[in-house]
């Protein structure tokens, strides 16, 4: 298990060692600032909860999620040091997780930072408290299903924008499956029990409970099994490559 | 210490290597020599378990490196062809990296890093970043990195390239020096480098090995080994044709022997000649044979088809 920490410490220490990791967390607070009380209405709302803070989530990090994950195998590919990584003494799990465990750290550093938002709620109102800790679980789980996805098509290719557009696209299906205007359109010419299905493929859909304070243990298996299943297929992947 | 039987990759419909089969011991140094695309740099890959072979196997230290990667792993101390290191770190960090990878820990590791340090002449750009180091350097670092853990087995892509020629001379000493406690095998285009760090050498094409042996028993084969070549003032080809077959060169004559039992006797053959005929003699030499000459005859594609 140590080379995974190794390999966790080495990518965390790599977001830091160039501007760019400070870039990200001011535009990350900035864009969640901008969303929650300007576009979110957050004081017009007169409600103490975080709806109008976590409710973008989704979209927020459909870009910003992806632009964190895209370089983590595209750039081993590019310069060859995946070369070097894997002939080192670690199993490929090991690499694949050890990377993908630093990327969600920093984004859960970057969430983190967001707790302003908390405490302003709680000098304004008496918010549940338990419900807004539901909230960053959800938005933490999110935040790694989407980045499991860029993992993953990461290892596809050696050029970054090519794994963040493809990550983009895919973490947008995610969410139009179950995005109202997108599943009313779908109403009109499909049985419910088919709306429901498609739905159920959505983050939306799954986040919603984590929103208003449930922690069900569906939602959280949803989100488990999208990262597990991304990140199985970028081993597969990378065995590919390798096998020729 | 490596045991390779009959290694096979495809890629695709493409067969990089076809069929190798050799053996390393604890104290030889083996060159790897081919024209690029022949193979050398997959079967090395297969080695280290970067690839996984399509067919046949790969035992390192008696491990099958498909079945117990990490602990072939462990053994092993690779350069790739890349020479690839973390641009954004420095090279301290880079090696303490590569150190705790290996479970080099505490004094250990210090020990370790500064080992390599002055083994590989990095003390003065240990706290640069990778990234704007220059390509010898940087080579060196991530050679520094493949000797970390004072591998038993090392296997090195090109460890000369795009160094200058001290830095060669410098990397050749280091690898003959290793290797005579250690098993190395490292690859390269540079035919001298075969004669100066060397105990074997196995020279591939198109995925097959065409030839090995020691640089002397390759030079053997060339088609100069043994001749003695001639510059003297009043020497003929007819006089000159009583010993072997002579080939007029620009002023002066190479002699090849008849066989090659008589190979030895030839040099002193010629001077008795030279003496009895009275001819002042310019130079004269012995032919050790061209590597060279021997590498471009077995690997043309021409010579092959036959």
């Amino acid at each position: 298990m140590k080379p995974l920490w190794i390999i966790a410490k080495r990518e965390l220490a790599g977001y830091f060692s160039s501007p760019v990791a400070y870039v990200f967390l001011v535009i990350f607070l900035l864009v969640a600032g901008f969303l929650t009380f300007t576009a979110g209405a957050f004081f017009e709302r007169g409600e103490a909860g975080l709806g109008a803070f976590f409710g973008w989530h989704p979209w927020l990090y459909l870009v910003l999620v992806p632009a964190v994950g895209m370089r983590l195998w595209s750039e081993e590919r590019r310069s060859g040091t995946i070369e070097l990584l894997l002939t080192l003494p670690v199993t490929t799990w090991q690499a694949i997780l050890g990377k993908f465990l630093a990327s969600w750290l920093f984004l859960a550093l970057a969430l983190a930072l967001t707790f302003p938002v908390v405490l302003t709620v709680n000098v304004l109102g008496e918010p549940d408290n338990g419900a807004i800790l539901a909230g960053y679980v959800g938005s933490l789980m999110l935040a790694g299903a989407y980045l499991a996805i860029t993992c993953m098509t990461s290892a596809m290719t050696r050029n970054q924008v090519v794994a963040f557009i493809l990550a983009v696209v895919l973490c947008l299906f995610l969410i139009l499956a179950g995005f109202n205007p997108v599943t009313d359109l779908l109403v009109r010419w499909a049985s419910p029990a088919v709306v429901d299905a498609v739905a159920a493929f959505s983050v939306v859909t799954h986040f919603d409970g984590f929103q208003k304070g449930v922690l069900d243990s569906r939602d959280l298996l949803f989100f488990l099994s999208v990262i597990g299943f991304a990140l199985f297929a970028t081993g597969v992947i990378i065995r590919g490559h390798r096998a020729g | 210490m490596i045991r390779i039987d009959n290694l096979v990759k495809n890629f695709g419909a493409k067969r990089a290597v076809d069929g190798i089969s050799f053996a390393v011991e604890r104290g030889e140094v083996v060159g790897f020599l081919g024209p690029n695309g022949s193979g050398k740099s997959t079967t090395m890959r297969m080695i280290t378990g970067f690839y996984p072979p399509t067919s046949g196997r790969v035992l390192v230290g008696g491990h099958d490196v498909a079945e117990a990667p990490l602990a072939t792993r462990r053994l092993i101390g690779y350069l790739p062809e890349s020479a690839a290191a973390y641009p954004d770190m420095t090279v301290e960090g880079f090696l303490q990296f590569a150190a705790a990878m290996r479970g080099l820990e505490g004094e250990a590791r210090k020990k370790a890093i500064a080992r390599v340090v002055e083994r590989c002449f990095l003390g003065s750009v240990l706290r640069q970043s990778i990234d704007t180091l220059s390509k010898g350097y940087k080579h060196r670092t991530c050679l520094a990195q493949a000797l970390i853990h004072d591998p038993e087995v090392l296997i090195l892509d090109e460890p000369t390239d795009g160094l200058d020629p001290n830095q060669k001379h410098e990397v050749r000493n280091l690898i003959r020096e290793i290797g005579r406690s250690k098993a190395v095998i490292f690859s390269t285009h540079i035919l001298e480098e075969v004669d100066a760090a060397c105990t074997r050498a196995i020279i591939i094409d198109r995925g097959r090995i065409v030839a090995q042996g020691t640089p002397q028993e390759l030079r053997a084969m060339s088609a100069t080994a043994g001749a003695v070549t001639l510059q003297a003032h009043g020497a003929t080809a007819e006089r000159l044709s009583a010993l072997g077959r002579v080939e007029s060169l620009d002023g002066a004559f190479r002699i090849y022997p008849r066989d090659a039992s008589q190979a030895a006797a030839l040099a002193a053959a010629v001077i008795d000649l030279v003496g009895r005929e009275g001819w002042k003699v310019q130079g004269m030499y012995s032919e050790r044979g061209e590597l060279d000459e021997v590498f471009r005859r077995i690997t043309l594609p021409d010579t092959v088809q036959k």
